[in-house]
């Protein structure tokens, strides 16, 4: 891999810590006889946001639900080849428990998903799983994980209310909220703006700018420009297969692969 | 309208006669259904009613729902006159006007006084049973959706939890018997001769020697036969909890156990509570499971009265509307004197099932005016 200049300014702080946060190496992934993932090989940078880019159904969500073992739940679903490693810990290992893992590899999913129960508990389900029962915390953990979603202005009268009477876009924030209310030092977001409309796109993406600093974010998305704008990585899958990975700049603007060219260009996917 | 290609044509579809004929047909079935369960409901209320209501105030045989079960004395006296009178009352008759007084007496067991018995046995037969049955039957689809390897044998357990659902009733009470009645395990100090094996636990024993025909054992008689259906619809209930609040709750690092208490179970509660329900208001009509674990015909006592405790109440033996109702029709020779009791029972036992449904639905929508999704 071609350690080029970062293609954002915020990310020309030295990004190469010693240890990646996440390292994929090899990772063949099957459903069943289904092979989704073939030979993925690829490192992300602690604090660093990394897009994953590619057409529909070419295992995006798949590799991202590696990183949290998610997949642990889909049954005959495994990685079969390879391992992941993540900051220093093959997640894989049996001394891995995935309750901890978790913890620190939080996930916001493709389609959202709040608890039917009211807004508040929704975001303080994460801290109240922890053992955190004091009102006074959590009511700070609420608000804290409201505003860093841009949600707080619209919620902070109805927090009582009843999440699932939210509009998709405020679901989809709250489920953002959700995660950060943990408190992970990475973070898996599927999708995360696929059902906002702009000005909640600008809000996602602010965030996720301004958390850079302190977290690890892998966004997989759909929308080109906001891989471009967001991340400091880009990483492009065709079939199961890891095409390109590199700065974004120079997958943006000078893809390896005549694949990336063509669907960054929107010759196809 | 001037329009000669009007696209939308007024006047009948051309499929409507079809649409008119399913409609009628699926109708007809329904209304069908209705009808006889009217005629059931009607006729039971026909006899019924009149036992438990008075014409004047408090408009309700009181006397029928709190007292004991009698025997009932029938008997002319000097005048000629037509009495019946239960046990109690025909003693204190005779004290007052002497044995002699009494011409043609006859005796009908069982149908005299009220059915306070039989009301309390049910209830408590009731009660106790789908508490067991709840905790076991969730417990059991709590595991086997969530947490038993998905796969050929799983399947073949559910199948054979299902099959049970078609045991008849009376081989439940007999496996009741053999099972809770005889060997099931107690600690005593003393362990009985038949006990089968006793266990010393040093400060006590564990004997195997049952818990003879009590409340305990009739109920869990009871659960078990309720267990399949409730297994069965609250694993479908478990199973209806939409995927997507378990990865959710998972992904925020809540363990197995923690997501299921708060994520899944709560949403699949409604469910099971209505599946349960079903289930109960049939073993609640049952009488062979009951007849060789629990219940007895005659019993002058209430359950709690003349033991030590609630351990007491649930080793004493009760009555039982439906066996109570099984004896009045079959056991005794009927007359129009043993009418009252019976059509009384049954009236009540159906009460009690309807206010125990509503109760049920009342709660169930409370559940799920709360969690919506
Ligand atoms: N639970 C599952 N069982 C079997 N196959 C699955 C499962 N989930 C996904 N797949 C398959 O794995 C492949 C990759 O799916 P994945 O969800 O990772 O795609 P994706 O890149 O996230 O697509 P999208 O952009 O549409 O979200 C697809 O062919 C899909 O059909
Ligand atoms: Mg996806």
């Amino acid at each position: 891999m071609t350690q080029e200049h970062p293609a954002t300014p915020a990310a020309a702080s030295p990004t190469s810590s010693a240890v990646p946060a996440i390292q994929v190496k090899g990772v063949d992934f099957s459903y069943g006889d289904k092979q989704v993932l073939k030979d993925v090989t690829l490192d992300i940078p602690t604090n660093e946001v990394v897009a994953f880019i590619g057409p529909s159904g070419c295992g995006k969500t798949t590799l991202l639900r590696c990183f949290n073992r998610m997949n642990d739940l889909v049954p005959g679903a495994a990685v079969t080849k390879g391992s992941i490693i993540i900051e220093g810990a093959n997640i894989a290992d049996k001394a891995i428990d995935p309750v901890e893992l978790r913890r620190h590899v939080g996930m916001v999913f493709q389609k959202y998903n709040p608890f039917p129960r009211s807004i508040y508990d929704n975001v303080a389900y994460g801290p109240r799983t922890l053992g955190e029962r004091k009102k006074s915390v959590l009511d700070e953990v609420v608000e804290k994980s409201l505003r860093r979603a841009a949600l707080w202005d619209e919620v902070k009268d109805r927090l009582d209310d009843i999440a699932t009477g939210l509009s998709g876009g405020q679901q989809q924030r709250l489920c953002i909220a959700r995660t950060m209310a943990v408190d992970p030092e990475i973070i898996l977001m599927d999708e995360p703006c696929s059902a906002l409309d702009p000005i909640a796109t600008a809000h996602v993406e602010d965030l996720i700018l301004s958390l850079r600093e302190h977290y690890t974010i892998v966004i997989v998305t759909h929308n080109m420009q906001q891989a471009t704008r967001v991340s400091d990585r880009t990483a492009f899958f065709y079939l199961g297969e890891m095409v390109e990975y590199d700065t974004t700049r120079k997958v943006f603007e000078n893809p390896s692969h005549k694949r990336t060219m063509d669907y960054i260009s929107g010759r196809f996917g | 309208m001037e329009n000669p290609e009007q696209l939308i044509r007024k006047g009948v579809h051309h499929d409507g006669l079809k649409e008119g004929l399913v409609k009628a047909f699926l109708g007809s079935l329904t209304w069908g259904i209705v009808i006889v369960a009217l005629l059931l409901f009607g006729r039971i209320c026909w006899d019924g009613v009149p036992v438990l209501v008075k014409p004047d105030f408090p408009f309700i045989d009181v006397a029928f729902l709190t007292e004991k079960t009698e025997t009932l004395h029938v008997f002319d006296d000097a005048n000629a006159e037509r009495h019946s009178l239960p046990a109690s009352e025909y003693y204190q008759w005779v004290d007052e006007h002497g044995a002699d007084a009494v011409f043609n007496a006859q005796t009908y067991s069982y149908s005299g006084g009220g059915i306070a018995g039989p009301i309390v046995g049910t209830a408590l037969l009731t009660l106790l049973s789908i508490i067991l049955a709840l905790f076991f039957g969730v417990a059991a689809a709590i595991y086997l959706s969530e947490y038993a390897k998905q796969g050929r044998f799983i399947n073949l357990v559910r199948l054979a939890i299902l099959n049970l659902a078609g045991v008849p009733s009376i081989v439940f009470g007999l496996f009741g018997f053999a099972v809770f009645v005889l060997v099931a395990p107690v600690f005593t100090d003393v362990p009985s001769d038949r006990s089968l094996f006793a266990i010393p636990l040093g400060f006590t024993w564990l004997s195997f020697q049952g818990w003879n025909s009590s409340l305990i054992a009739g109920s869990a008689t009871l659960a078990c036969m309720m267990l399949p259906v409730i297994i069965t619809a609250s694993e479908e209930s478990l199973r209806a909890v939409p995927q997507g609040f378990r990865e959710a709750s998972l992904a925020l690092g809540a363990t197995r156990w923690h997501t299921i208490r708060k994520c899944v179970l709560p949403f699949a509660m409604p469910g099971i509570l209505t599946s349960s329900v079903l289930s109960l208001a049939r073993a609640a009509g049952e009488t062979a499971p009951i007849m060789f674990t629990a219940a007895v015909a005659a019993k002058d006592d209430f359950p709690w009265e003349g033991v030590s405790g609630p351990l007491g109440v649930l080793q004493s033996q009760v009555q039982a509307l439906p066996y109570h109702i099984y004896t009045l029709a079959a056991r005794i020779p009927t007359s129009e004197y043993t009418q009252r009791a019976q059509y009384g029972s049954v009236f009540v036992f159906l009460l009690m099932i309807f206010m125990f449904s509503t109760l049920s639905i009342v709660l169930r929508n409370r559940v799920r005016s709360k969690l919506k999704w």
